[in-house]
């Protein structure tokens, strides 16, 4: 019932057609009106280009929200410098799982979206970094890519303007700090992904040192339907600060996960409606609205409207806009022991903080999730969280410093129980386990 | 550093498979990840001799190449079983059954402490997330991806595999084995997909929009 | 353009783009560092050196951040915020260290040690287990890794790659495993790894041959001038009681920055091996006897006085300026001769000329800084990473920074001169001439840029001592320095040959490059010396090899020998023969040479720790030292001169370090007490370029330098430094290799009448005409074996 109240909110735009079975090969994309948008952003100037996804106020959709015109606008024009755009689909947030549906879904949106992005920029070459681990992806938006060539829409006199691009498909190889967009750099350069000093940014020294826009994949699958539709439909949707919508995909303790498009200002509790809410009827520990990385939030705020500026105000952020929903039968201190482990295994090992810090705070964690933490560690992972934020060299760190402070603003006595108890004795996991539709 | 037994060497042309690689590139040594994954292609893992390969024909030194190969975790140090088996144990997949299906698979297949069963035919390990959270837990076989995994489904899946049936992911193409989607990695294979990819997380909010939803 | 800021509260004015880390030091405020080095690119690594800056919300690495106008940062001096982050850093660097400092060379001068006495806590925290690796790792011959002592500031691989250019070590895997590496089978074999020891600011990386050695608090420290090439390296010298334990770069911007090469690092303990304590003379018997000093004092003078004047002194270029100068003048002044020579290698008259008309007593006119800021740098028989590695250091820091071109007349690009990307003229050895000709004459295909960037303010052309066996290279060198206009220095090998230069230990050539010839400059040298200008020798004295000559010839009787060896000569036999036929040989030596069984007088005398001086190095700089081992009995050259003087009853003039170091300020303008008068100068050569040939089939022309470590005698007990020596190989084209039938790593020959060299071949793109060989390495003595210098046509044949 619930679901049918507010339906109204979803909007299929970019997912409109991923049910159509030939959308992920070019004539499929083109019947759906593919491309279309590609010759009407060649009758334009560059400049215009870049003006008009400026005014629509289109917001980076990798987790930072950084406002993409305005990324173009960095990049100089003049020089004798080639320009590149670097198109980050190394998705590996946990909890994201959108960058990767859209690749398999319709991959001639990525490469069109690749290619207006590259014409308002000027750039001659355009890398898609696709993460290692989803050679699926890879291999559709390579065909993708061939065909778009074949056509003539890539490589030379792109849909015969005098405008030329080439594309190349790079896959990564197993390494979540390259979606941090310097250590991404890096690796397409063929060195260890580790992130570069700021500054030079990217738009004025990034790959080969040369002028670079990287945008992610989300974020480029916006670009032809604001150009198709104009900077004022765009802003139609969202709010004032997050104008446009987003692909949300939602996971965890919940009925129908997956990706569930509306625009900026929807609701959790909205969401969670559309996604049948928490399965078997359970009530929402905690949820986190973008990836592991930003602070959890409880069923205290499901009603925060999901905008970058909500978010924040609640202490938190929207990140990569991929609700995990956890219900009451989950340990936090098990899912936070994860997440350590998670960013302890994928820290680049530059600087010390992220390094040395989460080798240490994995190490206390880990006696938590088996009863065996001390009540004086509970102090020393406070303390070791801030010795990591805000002094690592990236973001990561900053990310594995948010886990266990957040879940303590709102689960002490669970860390508190486990000094005593093993988490597992005090949550069964055979409970928090999926009921899986297949198998059982 | 000796080879293991099980370790097969590289073709004699692999220096000029290597550089059509990095002939794609303008500035050669970012075709590196690309002739790594070549390597593994042919031998299931990243042996010296696959660093040297990669060293002479990028101009760069081995311990350059070493430093790369062992960042990334795709980048195996030890040859790997035909299929290799990776379960998300991360958070989300960890909780919602991941632990219990790399718990089971080790115990089904009885791996030893590298993971390997002994008919070589896998290779288990634990990975990190995957991004693919609607969908957890997630286990992927030669980087294939299967969703709401069980233990016994894995069975199933890892029999099939056994008796040489085709088996198909969850989205996208067979499982040929590990070595085989290396190529696709390598930039060496470029098949035309002839079937959708999308599976009922992907759509579930499509479907609902649509009025579609299972409930 | 300058910034104002502040720091801590103080103002500062910097040139823009100062580093924070920087700035603070001119206040002397020292922000602790781990990652941070002023001559590495910054990297922000090891968080040590965060700082607050107003309007910043986050601390800021004071390493990554340059000071900009108006900007208030605050250190750990006033901050919290910066005192607790630092704080925090130090204690995650901790962690996983094991805290081994009582068993650590490192520790007692170790910057984590230090820093954790005042960024650390007094008690751990940490309560879990430890990274652990196996340890320790060898890395090279000369270098163990300690894994678990690393920071991962990444210092030795950022230098490894960045400044050596050699990148046989790097960061491996990743995360909390990240640890420094090899690859497999593959050693660090740099010329410069030493300085990544000295680098490391934890004890991971250690000197096999120093390690568990000594305490650093039980070293004395003295600084002193590297002996082994002309680059002029300023080093520390550690020793304790009578040992010098190790040596160290030490810190000089104007010549080595913070590094040098390993040679000078690590060989050092020939001082302490075969040492002779006591002077020998050869009795009756024709066996040498271990005598008094006043017994062989007299017996030297008595068989000097009675064949002066047809005496010749053969200096073996790596004597102090003071012990070169001291036989300059005890040749003019007591043997009354001018027969003396430093040049213990293949030269010529052209090349004496060249020296005589542009380098002696000139001073300082190509500077290291000159590479630095040259438009060009053009290299003529000159190899520098293997030949004089310091100018390596800072051609390829030019490359690296500001994009230096650097041009080489050589054979082929060799692995140093690809590391500064050189752009090669090829030329086959004694076509230098030809080729600088052809340069000059716009008809040399691909060189127009080079003529073009040499005639652009600041372009430096460096010539090697080897364009002695290249007829014509001299004096062309000189046409392409006055024609270009760009500036010409020459760079010899060894540590002395300048410093002898200057001081007049060449025929014809009185301290200075005053004329013996020129009465003025006669007279002026007489002055200081105290004596008349008459009594000084008058006859024009003979180079190296005319003097070997005339011995044969019963011309030249007797000889002085100092640091001498024969195989370093360019013909050998022509040696052996003069010193078997001179009727009495004082030989000066630090220990048994192969000179020693020709000679009838041995005086034994100091090595370099055992006595102060100085040595100039190629740019005409001179570098003084102080005496490291005060306590050694063993007495300098110049000492051992005066002596004899005496004896032999030479006017009274000084021969002490100070009194000879005095006149030397006079005579060559330096110090305060130095003049600089202008003398009539030498001419230059005018050597026309030689017709080069294609050597006939089967032939081709040698090629031959030293490689930077080889079998030189001043290496010889170093195994460890030995271990990383570059392999012994001969280098053929791929041309001649088809032709030959070879391919890399089959065995070649490279023969003349009078001998065979037998080595795996190297293929490269050398000179079609060309075959190169190491001058003195493992398997490949070219001076000895085959008895060809550099240009010489050799047979090269299939093993």
């Amino acid at each position: 019932m619930a679901a049918k109240r507010s339906s109204q909110k979803l909007r299929p735009i970019i997912t409109e057609h991923w049910d159509d079975p030939n959308l992920f090969t070019l004539a499929g994309y083109q019947k759906v009106g593919g491309y279309k948008a590609l010759k009407a952003a060649l009758k334009k100037t560059p400049d215009q280009v870049i003006e008009l996804v400026k005014a629509s106020g289109l917001r980076g959709r990798g987790g930072a929200g950084f406002p993409t015109g305005m990324k173009w606008g960095f990049v100089p024009k003049k020089g004798d410098k080639p320009r590149y755009l670097v198109v980050n689909a190394d998705e590996s947030e946990p909890g994201a799982c959108k960058d990767v549906p859209l690749m398999l879904a319709d991959p001639h949106l990525l490469v069109e979206g690749v290619i207006i992005t590259s014409y308002a920029i000027e750039a001659k070459e355009a890398f898609i970094y696709i993460r290692g681990e989803v050679p699926e992806a890879v291999r559709r938006v390579s065909w993708a890519v061939k065909e778009a060539r074949e056509a003539g829409l890539i490589g030379r006199n792109v849909a015969g303007s005098d405008y030329s691009l080439e594309v190349t498909v790079h896959a990564g190889a197993g390494a979540y700090i390259c979606g941090e967009e310097t250590a991404l750099l890096d690796s397409l350069e063929g060195f260890r992904g580790q992130p570069r000093l700021k500054p030079p940014f990217p738009a004025v020294a990034g790959l080969y040192a040369a002028p670079t826009v990287i945008n992610n994949v989300e974020t480029i699958a916006n670009v032809p339907f604001i150009v198709t539709n104009g900077a004022e439909w765009f802003r139609g949707y969202g709010t004032e600060k997050s104008p446009g919508f987003k692909l949300w995909a939602v996971s965890g303790h919940v009925e129908r996960p997956g990706i569930y498009e509306a625009p900026f200002g929807i609701t959790m509790r909205e969401l969670l409606d559309y996604a049948g809410g928490v399965r078997y009827g359970r009530d929402v520990k905690f949820w986190i609205p973008g990836g592991s990385s930003v602070p959890m939030l409880t069923a205290e705020h499901l009603d925060i409207p999901l905008t970058y500026e909500d978010l924040a105000a609640a202490g938190t952020m929207l990140g990569t806009g991929t609700p995990m929903v956890f219900d009451t039968t989950t340990s936090v201190v098990k899912a936070v022991t994860r997440w350590l482990e998670f960013y302890k295994h994928e820290s680049c090992g530059k600087c010390t903080p992220c390094r040395e810090g989460t080798y240490w705070v994995v190490d206390i964690l880990q006696r938590f999730e088996q009863g065996d933490g001390k009540k004086t560690e509970l102090k020393l992972l406070d303390d070791l969280s801030n010795q990591i934020e805000g002094r690592s060299f990236c973001a990561l760190g900053d990310a594995a410093a948010t886990p266990f402070p957040a879940a303590m603003k709102y689960f002490a006595d669970e860390f508190d129980l486990a000094t005593k108890t093993p988490v597992d004795k005090t949550f069964d996991p055979a409970a928090t386990m999926l009921k899986s539709p297949v198998a059982v | 550093m000796t080879p293991p037994a099980n370790s097969v060497s590289l073709p004699n042309d692999i220096d000029k498979e290597l550089t059509t690689i990095a002939d794609r590139y303008t500035h050669r040594r970012s075709a590196i990840l690309p002739m790594l994954h070549l390597v593994q292609s042919y031998q299931g893992w990243v042996s010296p001799e696959g660093i040297e390969a990669c060293a002479r024909v990028l101009g760069i030194s081995p311990a350059e190449v070493s430093g790369v190969s062992t960042f990334y975790t795709m980048y195996r140090r030890r040859p790997c079983g035909k299929h290799l088996i990776g379960v998300c144990t991360t958070s989300l997949c960890g909780m919602l059954g991941g632990d219990a299906v790399l718990q089971d698979l080790r115990e089904y297949l009885s791996v030893d402490e590298n993971g390997d069963s002994p008919d070589g035919m896998f290779t288990v390990e634990h990975i990190e997330c995957q991004a693919a959270c609607s969908q957890a837990p997630v286990v992927t076989i030669d980087w294939e991806f299967f969703q709401y995994m069980t233990p016994w489904r894995m069975h199933e899946v890892v029999a099939d595999l056994r008796d040489g049936k085709e088996v198909k992911p969850d989205r996208g193409s067979t499982v040929r084995g590990f070595r085989e989607v290396e190529k696709v990695l390598a930039g060496m294979e470029l098949t035309e997909p002839t079937q959708p990819a999308v599976d009922d997380a992907m759509l579930a909010g499509l479907m609902v929009a649509k009025g579609k939803a299972k409930s | 353009m300058t910034v104002r800021a502040s720091v801590d509260g103080i103002d500062v004015v910097v040139p823009e783009g100062t580093l924070i880390i920087r700035a603070a030091e001119t206040l002397g405020t020292f922000i602790p560092r781990f990652c941070d080095h002023p001559l590495l690119d910054p990297v922000a690594a090891c968080r040590m050196c965060l700082v607050e800056i107003e309007g910043m919300p986050k601390p800021q690495a004071s390493c990554a951040v340059t000071l900009t106008e108006g900007m208030k940062v605050r250190t750990q001096m006033t901050s919290q915020v910066a005192e607790q982050a630092q704080a925090g850093v130090m204690e995650f660097l901790l962690i996983n260290h094991p805290l081994d400092c009582p068993v650590c060379d490192k520790g007692g001068e170790c910057p984590l040690q230090n820093q954790a006495m005042t960024a650390g806590r007094p008690d751990s925290r940490f309560g879990g287990p430890k990274r652990e690796f196996p340890k320790p790792l060898a890395i090279s011959t000369e270098i163990l890794l300690d894994r678990e002592r690393c920071v991962s500031c990444a210092r030795c691989t950022r230098f490894s790659e960045q400044v050596a250019g050699d990148p046989f070590i790097d960061l491996l895997e990743r995360g909390s495993d990240q640890q420094v590496g090899i690859a497999h089978d593959e050693p660090f074999n740099s010329y410069f790894s030493g300085n990544t020891i000295q680098i490391c600011p934890v004890g991971a990386l250690t000197s096999t041959s120093y390690r568990f050695r000594s305490r650093p608090f039980d070293l004395v420290s003295v600084k002193t001038t590297c002996e082994h090439c002309a680059s002029g390296c300023a080093l520390r010298t550690d020793y304790r009681r009578d040992f010098v334990m190790r040596r160290l770069a030490w810190e000089d911007p104007a010549v080595n920055e913070d590094w040098n090469c390993d040679k000078g690092r690590f060989a050092f303990t020939y001082m302490r091996h075969g040492r002779l304590s006591a002077p020998l003379v050869r009795g009756s018997d024709g066996v040498l006897h271990e005598v008094s000093w006043s017994e062989a004092i007299a017996f030297a003078a008595k068989g000097l006085s009675a064949l002066s004047p047809s005496v010749a002194a053969l200096l073996g270029g790596r004597l102090t300026n003071e012990d070169a100068y001291s036989f300059a003048k005890f040749t003019r002044l007591v043997l009354q001769s001018d027969n003396i020579d430093f040049r213990n290698r293949p030269s010529s008259g052209e090349e004496a000329d060249f020296l005589a008309h542009h380098v002696a007593g000139t001073g300082l006119v190509v500077t290291y800084e000159d590479l630095e800021n040259a438009p060009i740098v053009l290299l003529v028989s000159l190899e520098p990473e293997e030949e004089s590695p310091i100018i390596f250091l800072r051609l390829r820091k030019a490359y690296r920074k500001s994009g230096l071109k650097v041009a080489v007349i050589g054979p082929l690009l060799t692995r140093g001169l690809r590391k500064l990307g050189a752009q090669l003229l090829s030329t086959v050895a004694g076509g230098e001439a030809a080729t600088i000709d052809s340069l000059l004459a716009g008809d040399l295909r691909g060189s127009q840029s080079v003529l073009t960037a040499l005639k652009k303010k600041g372009a430096v052309i460096l010539v090697g001592e080897r364009a002695a066996s290249s007829a014509g290279a001299y004096s062309a060198s000189i046409d392409l320095a006055n024609e270009t206009g760009a500036k010409l220095a020459w760079v010899p090998r060894r540590a002395g040959e300048r410093g002898a230069l200057d001081a007049g230990a060449l025929a014809g050539l009185l301290p200075g490059g005053r004329l013996m010839a020129d009465a003025a400059a006669r007279a002026d040298v007489a002055r200081v010396w105290g004596v008349e200008p008459s009594d000084l020798a008058v006859r024009r004295g003979k180079p190296q090899e005319k003097i070997l000559r005339e011995i044969s010839e019963g011309k030249i009787d007797a000889l002085i020998t100092a640091g001498l060896q024969i195989s370093d000569a360019p013909d050998v036999d022509t040696f052996k023969q003069a010193l078997s036929e001179a009727k009495f040989i004082v030989s000066f030596e630090q220990r048994l040479s192969d000179v020693s069984s020709y000679a009838h007088v041995i005086l034994p005398v100091a090595s370099v720790i055992e006595k102060g001086g100085s040595f100039t190095d190629w740019e005409g700089r001179v570098r003084h030292f102080n005496r490291a081992l005060n306590d050694s009995p063993a007495v300098s050259d110049s000492t051992v001169l005066g002596m004899l003087a005496k004896e032999m009853g030479a006017p009274n003039t000084g021969w002490r370090i100070d009194e000879v170091q005095y006149e030397m300020a006079k005579l060559l303008g330096e110090g305060p007490t130095g003049t600089k008068k202008e003398f009539k100068r030498a001419g230059a050569p005018t050597i026309e370029a030689a017709d080069v040939k294609a050597p006939p089939s089967g032939s081709a022309v040698l090629s031959t330098w030293h490689q930077l470590l080889d079998l030189g005698v001043m290496q010889g007990p170093e195994e460890h430094l030995a271990g990383t020596r570059r392999p012994s190989q001969v280098i053929i084209s791929p041309g001649r290799a088809k032709q030959l039938g070879v391919a890399t790593g089959d065995l070649v020959t490279v023969s003349t009448v009078n001998g065979v060299v037998t080595l795996p071949v190297e293929i490269d793109e050398i000179h079609e005409d060309s075959v190169w060989l190491p001058m003195n390495s493992p398997g490949s003595q070219v001076l000895v074996t085959l008895k060809a210098r550099e240009g010489a046509t050799v047979k090269v044949a299939k093993a």
